[in-house]
């Protein structure tokens, strides 16, 4: 996984790019969960003290005038707008949807969202409602948000999302599989569910809030990326703790790793707590600033998030006029 | 996703983010503080100060010559055998927590105006210096009236006049660090900044005022090297210097058969020691933090790389990565990361030194960053294949400027580190316990970080051994420079 470059010992080199993919880059194919046991175990820790210390230097950056304007809209078009209730109903996701299509209806050209999130059985509602736009249908399924089902039904759930119409499939990992050291079953069960997905993109849930550690979160990552994620995810937004920036932060290093001794792409969401404008740029400095400027884009970085559109929209609104909009002239969901 | 969102941008890049000079409340000229009262140099002598961004003057600032510095002495031993040695514990810890409750009210001016007599980002003077001078002064105001109980013996008593000379890498900082454990023991101060960086120790004396600490128990007196050698010429108690080692060793000579004490925090060579099995991302944010933090100019700085051979050719690979990253420039821009260099002397020191170090053969990397046309700017540079030989390896740059070297066993790396004639500071990066402890059990350095460099807590002792200077300031053991023991 890691190669090894026979080049001497110098920092200057020729005019290569940080992200550039080592020369032989591919994914490495894992045969056995003793092969991926030790793969995990040879990724460099994380200094939990030195993760949270370098998330907190990163959140005092101050976005300001272009580049604040900028962000906003940005992080706009990577929502993922998500409704994942018992309550929730088909007049709600419709709702949902006109919102994400054009989430400010006084400034047309606002963004709209990345994506509408919602539970399987109402893929259907939310891509009649997105039909004829840009957005993408995104699904939870296996279980969500316990994934404490047999595999059979875990598929089942996918299969349905997908046939439903779903762009995008959001599974969890079995959180109890991984932290009683089956890796091998959790990395079945993501392979299992990419192949499900078909031309679907699959978002892997790490729930960083159960893994705790981030030596875990770091771990998890990877066989996730390994078995095929196109995505990895935060959280289900569920738990107690839900996306946090440290945890974000270790999660875009374990992506632009993989992406440089891989060559392969692939996209972080954050989700749950993410409310605020002033959060969600801090993110966005986050990604810049680790990751690096390929990852700006809702192909690779999303938030799981509902009430942060408003804030944003209002934000938005403040940046143009140099004033606070009432909270009423956005859309209540 | 193929379809690609008009909004995206190529990257994030920051506008300038400015924190307004205004809130410095700079003033034209500046008087020493003696006697608590601001008044002119005895001579009128004045000399100005510069912002290093801009190479503008900040304002004029008296010189004090040696009637003055005979006067503050005078004051400060006339507050000494009238008011301070009679207050109790809490009477000075009550002036103590005011002066960092002031501190902290006035936090953003004290940043502002630091940022700009010194050359370092405003995130470092408002995150850093100005929160941990504040610190400093509430950890001593709780020591106060707790003397008896400091490890010296029942009812320790100071010293009586002290002596301090500080640097222009931290100037509030500094100045906290020197004032706040003598005032606390029962000592009356003349402290002499650095001639490049007067302003702030001139606001911390208005704080004095604010405060209502008795006239003459700290006295400032601002100018240059002449001050400072007549400040050490005075009839003084105890002197304590922060600076070069060879000002120090200059001092030591000076105090040779005087009853004066002396402590001294002089320069260091720090080794910051990279094993196989280090956390790799937070090493990168440690060596950064190591050399790059107030642009180098840190005594305790990581400026020897001493990595593991079986690991160095990907972090240095990471740490270039990080090193172009680091946003050179504007120090009121809450987004530098790094400033300016000091001052046009200690730019031209950095120069002769890396110029040395590429004709000793060294190979250098320095951050393509763009560097602003005025102002003294010294762009990030890293070394690699350093020699112990090279004067890179051996003196210290006192810049943003790394050297690399290599290791391949513990023990090697135990005898480069302190092959040395320094020994202030060291990191050590494992996850392993029993190695760091083994390796910092065999350091010989004042202070050893593990996973981590350049954290200050005013809890914590810190200070060198051999020509690092000798004495510890910050903890329990800071007291004890200021108290005859």
């Amino acid at each position: 996984m890691v190669e090894v470059s026979p080049a001497p010992l110098r920092l200057v080199v020729d005019d290569e790019r940080a992200l550039r993919p080592r020369p032989g880059a591919s994914v490495p194919v894992v045969e056995s969960e003793a092969q991926l046991r030790s793969l995990l175990r040879g990724l460099a820790g994380v200094d939990a003290v030195g993760a949270e210390a370098r998330a907190a230097k990163l959140a005092t950056r101050s976005l300001k005038r272009e580049t604040k304007r900028a962000a906003i809209d940005l992080a706009l078009s990577m929502v993922d707008l998500t409704t994942l209730e018992g309550a929730d109903t088909p007049g709600r996701v419709a709702s949902l949807c006109a919102k994400a299509r054009r989430p400010d209806p006084e400034e047309p050209d606002a963004p709209a969202v990345a994506a509408v999130c919602v539970y399987p059985d109402l893929v259907a509602t939310a891509r009649a409602h997105l039909a004829g736009s840009d957005v993408r249908v995104a699904s939870v399924a296996t279980a969500f948000p316990s994934g404490r089902a047999s595999r059979a039904v875990k598929l089942l759930d996918v299969a349905d999302a997908v046939a439903a119409g779903a762009d995008e499939v959001d599974m969890v990992i079995d959180r109890g599989a991984f932290l009683s050291g089956r890796l091998g079953e959790v990395f079945d069960e993501v392979v299992a569910v990419r192949q499900a997905c078909g031309p679907a993109h699959l978002k892997v849930i790490l729930e960083v809030g159960e893994l705790v550690t981030y030596d875990n979160v770091r771990r998890a990552s990877w066989l996730a990326m390994l078995a095929g994620a196109d995505f990895i995810k935060t959280s289900t937004g569920k738990v107690a703790v839900n996306a946090t920036l440290p945890a974000t932060l270790v999660m875009l290093e374990a992506v632009r790793d993989f992406a440089e001794s891989t060559g392969r792409l692939v996209g972080v969401k954050a989700a749950g707590g993410i409310r605020t404008t002033k959060e969600a740029l801090r993110y966005l400095v986050v990604v810049n600033e680790t990751a690096g400027s390929a990852w700006l884009d809702p192909a690779l970085f999303r938030f799981g998030a509902s009430s942060l559109v408003n804030d944003l929209l209002l934000q938005r609104r403040k940046q143009r006029s140099g004033a606070y909009a009432r909270p009423d002239r956005v859309s209540v969901d | 996703m193929e379809e690609r969102p008009a909004s995206t941008l190529s990257a994030l890049e920051y506008d300038p983010a400015p924190e307004s000079a205004a809130v410095a409340r700079l003033r034209e000229s500046y008087g020493l503080f003696i006697g608590g009262a601001f008044v002119e140099a005895a001579d009128g002598a004045t000399f100005e100060t510069l912002n290093p961004a801009t190479e503008e003057p900040l304002a004029r600032v008296a010189r004090a010559g040696e009637a003055d510095v005979v006067t503050a002495v005078a004051a400060a031993r006339r507050a000494y055998d009238k008011v301070w040695r009679k207050t109790t514990g809490a009477q000075r810890s009550k002036y103590l927590f005011r002066i960092a409750r002031l501190i902290q009210e006035r936090s953003r001016e004290l940043a502002v105006l630091e940022s700009l007599d010194n050359g370092k980002p405003i995130r470092e003077s408002r995150d850093i210096d100005v929160p941990l001078a504040a610190a400093h002064f509430f950890y001593y105001a709780g020591w106060a009236d707790k003397l008896d109980h400091a490890g010296f013996g029942p009812d320790p008593r100071p010293l009586g006049v002290a002596g301090q000379i500080i640097p222009w890498n931290f100037p509030l900082l500094m100045a906290a660090w020197k004032l706040a454990p003598a005032l606390a023991a029962g000592n009356t101060c003349v402290l002499k900044p650095a001639e490049t960086t007067p302003l702030s120790a001139l606001v911390l004396a208005e704080i004095l005022q604010q405060a209502e600490l008795p006239d003459g128990v700290v006295n400032i007196v601002t100018g240059d090297g002449s001050t400072g050698a007549a400040l050490v010429a005075s009839a003084l108690d105890k002197v304590a210097f922060t600076g070069s080692t060879e000002v120090g060793k200059v001092i030591q000579r000076r105090l040779a058969g005087r009853p004066t004490r002396l402590t001294l925090e002089l320069g260091g060579k720090g080794a910051n020691i990279v094993f196989d099995d280090a956390p790799i991302d937070e090493v990168v944010e440690g060596i950064v933090d190591g050399i790059f933090f107030n642009q180098g100019h840190v005594c305790c700085a990581g400026s020897r790389l001493l990595v593991q051979e079986s690991v160095a050719e990907e972090v240095l690979r990471r740490l270039r990565r990080r090193v172009d990253q680091l946003r050179v420039g504007d120090p009121l821009d809450k987004n530098t990361d790094v400033g300016a260099i000091n001052s046009a002397a200690q730019l031209e020191k950095i120069r002769e030194l890396t110029a040395w170090g590429e004709r000793e053969g060294a190979t250098r990397y320095t951050s393509p960053c763009a560097l602003p046309e005025r102002g003294y700017w010294f762009a990030p540079t890293v070394f690699t294949d350093v020699a112990q030989t090279h004067r890179i390896a051996r003196e210290e740059v006192f810049g943003p400027v790394l050297s690399v070297l290599t290791f391949r066993t513990p023990d090697e790396a135990v005898a480069k580190a302190n092959n040395t004639t320094y020994g202030l500071a060291c990191g050590v990066w494992s996850e392993k316990g029993s190695r760091t402890l083994w390796v910092a059990e065999r350091l010989r350095a004042g202070v050893v970080w593990a996973n981590t460099y350049n954290r200050f807590d005013p809890a914590s002792p810190f200070g060198g051994v051999r020509e690092s200077g000798f004495g510890r300031e910050g903890g329990r053991h800071g007291l004890e420079a200021y108290l005859d023991v």
